[in-house]
């Protein structure tokens, strides 16, 4: 099975490479371009509450973009919460224009509810068109009371008392639940967080003693905790290599990732749906965590406009002056990259959704 | 630490410093103003300005913004009845009444030097706590987060007005709203009826605008009479001042409260001026004008909630975990300048922290004297008729609730918890009380299970839990001190010379309204437990032993009622009370809630801006009377200000049936 996952992923980067290369040509070739967006404004739908992860990301990224559009037009971001997100998604698919004005920037969160088939869900991915992917890491760390130093020793970890602090178990923590169900380690996950910070606060307060925290995150506000002694990291849930496989997140390169920690635990490399399962979340709601999309029937031409801005942004100085602190150190995916990040992520067989749902049903009763 | 000190206050204290602060908070005294919209629509306004900035006065801009918000939103609060935001909401109980009263300006000015007084006094608090905040943050767990929701509900004994039992189960209406939506224990939805908006759950700033606004303005349109007679308009502006200053000690203990409440993440600041509000209630002798225009209404809330900024700071610096929306926003702010925020902040940062929290006090300074100099003029505002200023204020509470979520079933629930709040006015049940309730009902629910979670039920025994628990013993026993003594006084002196002739009154009329509306409330209680029958354990067990023992309380309530107890308490009829009934120059409770539904309803099918541009002609005609020229101009101009706003800030405006049928040009499309 993840063989065959594997060749479709290569091949997909393979298309990918190919059409990125063309269009870089294409663009060599004719110099000038047809799209204009002068006098224009651009609005670009976030759906989520201003001030939050995914507004500050839209927000950073905004009067880059705009400077590199053709005829420079200024883009709005255009916060509407509500639904985990649906809301908003489902407002760019029922209404969006195709003109290159209107664009949607999606999260993990977005991308969570339509894998889960979530009633709530009205957008359909495949209508729309990636222009950019941006990927995070994630660090998990537990308390150093619990008396294990690296990801060798969470055997012990199988009969103590773990509590997780989650904001709920469709949220991105299906992803740290679903490893350590994999790693036959129980957790008590306690929700109502009101997101991953305060998960993190009930970790410093002992509350609970195992957590989780995005890389960017992990760097200013654990790495403290790690150097007084009271929180040790175990693994990362790793990168996505071209070919598709996992490997170790370079900025944390001695940190073992998921797939590694699991054959030092069981002897063999993950397989099976459930790892299949996993991976699939893992890319959607970190790999690809945020992407910025076209809507459906948007034109070749303005396809290549946005994607041609989002590589000059990505490119340029201010950029890769800025981008550190606010995005990680992370390469963005541009042109088919993207493309392809979000079809690994979001190309799930009806089985494995059952799967996954059967999985939450019984074990967090969750009712879809 | 000295060095943090002098770096800091030479930085706050240079002219560029000083100027950007200035701009911010002219930019969030404008926007502020406007109810619902508040810092963070501002931010969008300010984002692009920030890029290239240099970080400092990027910083400066951004504090300006955020820390005038709860000045300026006073305006609407006191003037109006419209609360601004969720921090304003206990200023509109004795604000309002006091601009009733004609004394708009002496509200404003004790409410801005309240703010002003709040701000420094919580920054100077602010100072010195900083540097202790980690651990006394780290102290308060879900465990001792869940008793200062206790200690906040314990405020209903004080806010119940007449009759406890009312009050218990109003603040039961409170806690059951409060809890529609995903359970935060499995995340089920309890009392959606499949119905996406209630999944979400209702927002707070709609309850606060249908609780309290919406009842207002119909009880005044009725009387048709403006806010306040000009005549009886006092400058008052200098008697605010000597408000604060004789109420001194009482500012300055809402001002700690403010801080320290407003520090502690998870809670954030929407309990904070109802705490200030039951505590000023609580410790003054005479009670009996709160609620009424008593000017420590004004004080205590005013105090506290500016003095919550600057706790809200707190773990916003510290541990990255935003306390309220305008934190939230400042926090998405600081990552944007490339501040990132931790630990670092009390260490080698503190520098920065000091600006941040001095900058924030300077704000202050600068918004509430810009505020206290224009109160004066302003209060003319509620000399307005009403009838005039009405369409506007409707416009303004449709477009403040539509903000909250952008989805047209904000209307649709402004309309319901309007009419709720029409009916509980009307009828006696404390609106403080449920809003109590609303505004815990989630924090109170999600910290219980936690607290058990983490610590089994032996969390009791911990000692901030006992600490907490004894300020709620003592802060019941002034409440129940306080019914009895108004049972022994008021009722002794006034009730008796009142007693034959109001209950002779009571009794003449019929009071099926009453029963039928405390027979609705248990209806709905009995809703609320089969609900959360259907739910698994974690899921319902809340919301069934609230809705069973409010089931029980209300049931109380109505028998009392049924049983014909004129006497009791609970007999509460304002229609008979103001004497509005059989008083033929007021319009009947009906009329003016058709208009409401009325322009909802349009909203639904001609989309926000045409239906309340048809609302404005209609009602000017028919209601104020306005010449041809005069409605026109009226009109246009309100639909000119809707419209420039909404594009320069982004902001979508209610589409109805009609622009999803149809392409149409903007603004109506």
């Amino acid at each position: 099975m993840s063989y065959q996952l594997k060749k479709q992923s290569i091949t997909r980067l393979m298309q990918g490479i190919i059409t990125g290369a063309s269009i870089v040509l294409a663009t060599l070739s004719v110099p000038a371009q047809a799209t204009d967006f002068s006098g224009k404004r651009v609005e670009w739908i976030v759906p989520f509450k201003e001030g939050g992860g995914s507004d500050t990301w839209a927000r950073f990224y905004a009067p880059m973009i705009s400077k590199n559009l053709p005829g420079e037009p200024v883009v709005v971001v255009k916060n509407i919460p509500g639904g985990g997100s649906t809301k908003g998604a489902n407002q760019f698919q029922r209404r969006a224009k195709n003109n290159g004005l209107n664009v949607l920037g999606t999260s993990g969160s977005t991308q969570f509810p339509y894998l889960l088939g979530d009633r709530r869900v009205k957008y359909e991915y495949q209508d729309w068109h990636a222009v950019l992917a941006t990927p995070t890491g994630g660090v998990f760390y537990v308390n150093a009371d619990l008396g294990i130093n690296s990801a060798q020793d969470l055997v012990k970890l199988r009969n103590q008392e773990l509590k997780y602090g989650s904001q709920g178990a469709t949220s991105l923590d299906l992803v740290p639940l679903l490893a350590l169900d994999m790693l036959d380690i129980d957790v008590k996950a306690i929700f109502g967080m009101k997101g991953r910070g305060a998960g993190r606060l009930a970790f410093e307060r002992g509350e609970v003693n195992i957590d989780y925290q995005t890389s960017a995150a992990y760097l200013k506000k654990v790495t403290p905790l790690v150097k007084e002694g009271k929180a040790v990291p175990i693994m990362t849930w790793g990168i996505l290599a071209e070919d598709g496989s996992l490997q170790r997140d370079p900025t944390f390169p001695d940190l073992p990732h998921f797939a590694e920690v699991y054959e030092m635990i069981h002897g063999e490399a993950p397989s099976g749906t459930d790892f299949k399962v996993w991976k699939a979340f893992f890319v959607a709601g970190f790999a690809a965590q945020k992407g910025i999309f076209l809507p459906k029937g948007t034109s070749e031409e303005v396809i290549e406009t946005w994607q041609n801005a989002i590589a000059k942004t990505v490119e340029s100085d201010e950029f890769k002056s800025r981008s550190e602190k606010v995005l990680g150190l992370y390469p963005q995916a541009i042109y088919g990259d993207a493309t392809s990040a979000f079809n690994t992520a979001l190309s799930i067989s009806d089985a494995d959704k059952e799967w996954v749902r059967s999985w939450l049903t019984e074990k967090y009763n969750v009712r879809f | 630490m000295i060095d943090a000190f002098l770096i800091a206050l030479q930085t706050i204290l240079t002219g560029t410093h000083l100027l950007y602060l200035s701009g911010g908070v002219l930019l969030g005294l404008a926007i502020g103003i406007f109810p619902g919209l508040g810092g963070i629509a501002g931010l969008s306004l300010l984002l692009p300005f920030l890029f290239g900035m240099e970080p400092v006065s990027a910083l400066a801009m951004l504090i300006g913004l955020v820390a005038v918000i709860p000045t300026s939103d006073t305006f609407t609060s006191v003037l109006m009845g419209i609360p601004g935001s969720s921090g304003s909401q206990a200023t509109v109980l004795d604000g309002f009444p006091m601009a009733k009263k004609g004394q708009a300006a002496r509200a404003l000015s004790a409410a801005f030097s309240a703010s002003l007084f709040g701000g420094l006094f919580g920054a100077l608090v602010l100072t010195l706590f900083v540097l202790i905040a980690r651990p006394v943050i780290l102290a308060f767990g879900s465990a001792e987060l869940f008793m200062l929701t206790l200690l906040g509900l314990s405020m209903v004994g004080v806010l119940a007005g007449n009759s406890l039992i009312k009050g218990l189960s109003a603040c039961g209406i409170g806690l059951l709203f409060g809890s529609i939506g995903g359970a935060p224990a499995t995340g089920e939805y309890r009392m959606s009826f499949d119905n996406s908006y209630l999944m979400d759950g209702i927002p707070l700033v709609v309850v606060g605008l249908g609780i309290f606004a919406i009842p207002e303005i119909i009880d005044l349109l009725r009387q048709n009479r403006p806010i306040a007679e000009a005549s009886k308009l006092g400058s008052g502006w200098v008697e605010g001042i000597t408000d604060l200053v004789r109420n001194k000690w009482l500012a300055i203990r809402c001002a700690i409260i403010g801080c320290i409440v407003g520090a502690l993440p998870g809670l954030g600041g929407s309990v904070v001026d109802w705490i200030a509000y039951g505590h000023a209630v609580q410790t003054s002798k005479d009670k009996s004008e709160f609620g009424k225009g008593d000017v420590r209404g004004v004080l205590a809330p005013e105090s506290s909630n500016n003095a919550k900024e600057g706790g809200g700071l707190i773990p916003t610096l510290l541990f990255g975990i935003p306390g309220s929306g305008s934190m939230a926003v400042f926090l998405g702010g600081m990552v944007l300048i490339g501040l990132e925020p931790g630990p670092a902040m009390v260490s080698t940062d503190l520098d920065i922290t000091y600006t941040i929290v001095w900058s924030l006090a300077m704000a202050n300074v600068i918004g509430a004297g810009a505020c206290l100099i224009l109160s004066k003029w302003v209060a003319k505002l509620t000399t307005i008729p009403y009838a005039l200023m009405a369409p506007f204020m409707i416009m303004v509470i449709c477009f403040a609730a539509f903000q909250a979520t952008r989805d047209l079933g904000d209307l649709m629930a402004l309309l319901g918890i309007g009419l709720l709040g029409i009916l509980m006015k009307r009828f006696g049940w404390p609106r403080p009380a449920f809003l109590i309730g609303f505004v815990l009902a989630g924090g109170m629910e999600t910290y219980l299970y936690q607290a058990v979670q983490f610590d089994g039920w032996g969390f009791l025994l911990k000692p901030g839990v006992i600490i907490i628990g004894i300020m709620t013993a003592v802060s019941i026993y002034f409440a129940a001190r306080h019914a009895s003594k108004s049972d022994d006084t008021s009722d002794a002196e006034s009730a008796e010379k009142d007693n034959l002739t109001q209950t002779q009154a009571k009794a003449q009329h019929s009071i099926r309204p009453q029963v039928i509306f405390a027979a609705a409330v248990c209806l709905t209680f009995a809703y609320g437990l089969y609900d959360s029958l259907q739910q698994s354990f974690l899921g319902g067990v809340f919301t069934a032993g609230l809705s069973g023992l409010m089931l029980i309380l209300s049931s109380i309530v109505l028998y009392k009622l049924v049983t014909n107890k004129f006497d009791d308490p609970v007999n509460f009829d304002n229609e008979i009370v103001a004497g509005y009934k059989g008083d033929q120059s007021v319009a009947s409770l009906m009329h003016y809630i058709y208009w409401l539904v009325g322009l909802i309803l349009g909203c639904f099918v001609l989309g926000y801006l045409i239906s309340i541009s048809l609302f404005f002609i209609a009602f000017l005609v028919l209601k104020a009377r306005t010449s041809f020229i005069k409605t026109a101009s009226l009109t246009m101009s309100a639909v000119l200000f809707l419209s420039v706003l909404s594009h320069v800030m982004v902001l979508d405006l209610p589409r109805g049936l009609l622009q999803d049928l149809v392409q149409l040009p903007w603004p109506i499309g």
